[in-house]
């Protein structure tokens, strides 16, 4: 599995260097839905509809927690691809200082071409997670 | 008179299905949210934009009166396909939804009181629920549902018992979207009639696929979409009958809707008119008589049975996949096969077929009802027309292994 550290500039390379590896998409959701098992177990007193993010087809869980100043996300999904691109995106923003996750510009989904997944209509919900990600960092952020 | 078409030459007017998706050909299987849109079609929206686009009703210059006729003339053309009494019957709206909401928010609004019901049944389409709700709520009025067995099947005895509480409407669906349940409505709308209720069909699955003849049927009220009978977007009918019609107060204001305005006092116009406030979709409603031209030249008996044929073909392949349930096994339905896997959700399913080319459409099918009834958060549906193919369904069989495998 790849390493997971560091800033989230040098985790977005690392995740790229990985997908980008792929030319056809079919490999690439087979990678992403192996992404989706490195999650940590999802804790089940946050499995409620406060912690749900809205506008995804399938069910997604997204919990933030400040822990030794830095910001640590749990989530979770009944889908195996959106549990993937959920994982993506904690594996890069995840125990990182807020004000870092609510500035980060990934990068990384445009140069993947993940964009086309990101718009809000779509019904994976990817934009509705980096968003409240990014919300909660940004709430975080301000409690100091 | 020229021979029928093949099903292969009548497939080559549907230019869209030689699409390549992802690198792959096309395998359109998403018929029940849109139908795709023949030559024809296209090219007789095309003439309207390049030889007499104008607005219609009120002009006397040349093209207003021809695009007037062209109008018109699809308006009589539905009347005859649905075999309405007069074209004053037939509305034209943005589609089914916007059909049923005009019902709720004029007839409903008019006659539903405190204390009143509406008959609905367990797998009706949102569309056919939620304008109900809203004006029961606002009358005091509530819904009474009839239940549906695990076939997917209308409980006819339920029904019966139902009637006895004397709802003052049926607003039933002649075919369900999600599971393909083809209901038995002739028989369900005399009985209503019988004790004087008033009957509202939901088309918008029936009128592409079967004969629908309002006179035969007896309904009150009929609504269908363009865009699910291989005609355009962002038109619909209602077909409702005269005296109804004439008794409903008017909904939209506007233009065309009036027949003198003063501010003191607006008279309305006759109908279909009155109903119809503003520039129509005037494209829409020409695209929606070529399209049912169209229909009718190659036959709804022709349509009907070689849907059937290919779900007959479909159902035994699609259940060789294990894990595979069909959710609606009504002894009558069109060919809309939605499913489960086990351990696979339809959202992931969706997209990994995609990527073959593929497209089925996955989630409730705005039918959330009919997914509780059967404890899932939603369905993979593959929904069949006339053009599709054998070879296709092979291909859909072979990509769900393919996925299934990657998912499990």
């Amino acid at each position: 599995m790849i390493d997971f550290t560091g800033t989230v500039e040098e985790r977005e390379a690392r995740l790229e260097a990985l997908l980008g590896g792929y030319s056809d998409w079919m490999e690439r959701y087979e990678e992403i839905i192996k992404l989706g098992n490195t999650l940590e177990a999802y804790p089940d007193e946050h499995r409620d509809e406060k912690y749900k993010v809205k506008g995804c087809q399938s069910q997604v869980w997204l919990h933030p927690e400040v822990r030794d100043g830095v910001v640590h996300f749990d989530a979770d999904s009944d889908a195996a691809i959106t549990r993937g691109l959920i994982a993506m995106l904690v594996a890069i923003l995840s125990d990182r200082p807020a004000a870092e996750i609510a500035k980060a510009s990934l990068g990384f989904m445009d140069r993947l071409g993940l964009k086309e997944h990101l718009s809000p209509t779509r019904s994976n919900g990817l934009s509705a997670m980096v968003k409240q990600m990014k919300l909660y960092a940004l709430v975080l952020a301000q409690r100091g | 008179m020229t021979a029928p078409l093949s099903m292969k030459a009548l497939r080559a007017l549907f230019p869209v299905l030689e699409e390549k998706v992802h690198g792959k050909p096309l395998i359109y299987l998403d018929n029940a949210a849109t139908a795709q849109v023949p030559t024809v079609v296209q090219q007789a929206i095309a003439d309207f934009y390049t030889t007499y686009r104008a607005n219609v009703n009120r002009g006397v210059h040349y093209l207003s009166q021809k695009a007037t006729d062209a109008h018109e003339a699809a308006r009589e053309r539905v009347r005859r396909f649905l075999n309405a009494a007069a074209s004053e019957e037939v509305i034209f709206t943005s589609g089914t939804t916007d059909s049923i909401n005009l019902v709720a928010f004029t007839w409903g609004r008019q006659n539903l009181s405190k204390g009143d019901t509406v008959l609905v049944s367990a797998i009706e389409h949102h569309a056919n629920i939620v304008p109900w709700q809203i004006v029961c709520e606002e009358k005091g009025a509530s819904l009474l549902v009839i239940p549906v067995d695990d076939r997917g099947v209308l409980d006819q005895t339920e029904f019966d018992k139902l009637l006895e509480k004397g709802p003052k409407l049926l607003a039933l669906t002649h075919v369900s979207n999600a599971l393909g349940t083809i209901n038995p409505v002739k028989e369900m709308i005399a009985k209503a009639k019988s004790r004087g209720i008033v009957t509202l069909l939901d088309g918008a699955q029936s009128v592409p696929h079967l004969k629908v003849d309002v006179q035969d049927l007896g309904c009150d009220f009929l609504a269908f979409s363009g865009h699910k009978i291989h005609g355009p977007t962002g038109i619909g009918i209602l077909y409702g009958r005269r005296e109804l019609l004439e008794s409903m107060p008017v909904w939209k204001g506007g233009g065309d809707m009036i027949s003198t305005v003063t501010f003191e006092k607006t008279t309305w116009n006759e109908l279909p008119w009155k109903f119809e406030a503003g520039t129509p979709n005037i494209e829409g409603g020409i695209g929606l008589g070529a399209a049912i031209e169209f229909v009718e030249s190659v036959g709804l008996d022709r349509i009907a049975a070689r849907e059937h044929e290919l779900l007959e073909y479909a159902t035994p392949k699609l259940l060789e996949i294990p894990g595979l349930r069909i959710l609606g096994t009504a002894p009558e339905k069109v060919a809309v096969l939605s499913f489960v896997i086990d351990g696979v959700h339809p959202y992931d399913t969706g997209v990994l077929l995609d990527q073959l080319g593929i497209a089925v459409r996955t989630g409730h099918h705005c039918a959330q009802p009919v997914m509780d009834r059967y404890g899932v958060p939603g369905t993979i549906r593959a929904s069949l027309a006339f053009y599709n193919t054998e070879e296709e369904i092979d291909a859909l069989v072979a990509g769900l292994r393919r996925v299934v495998g990657m998912l499990k």
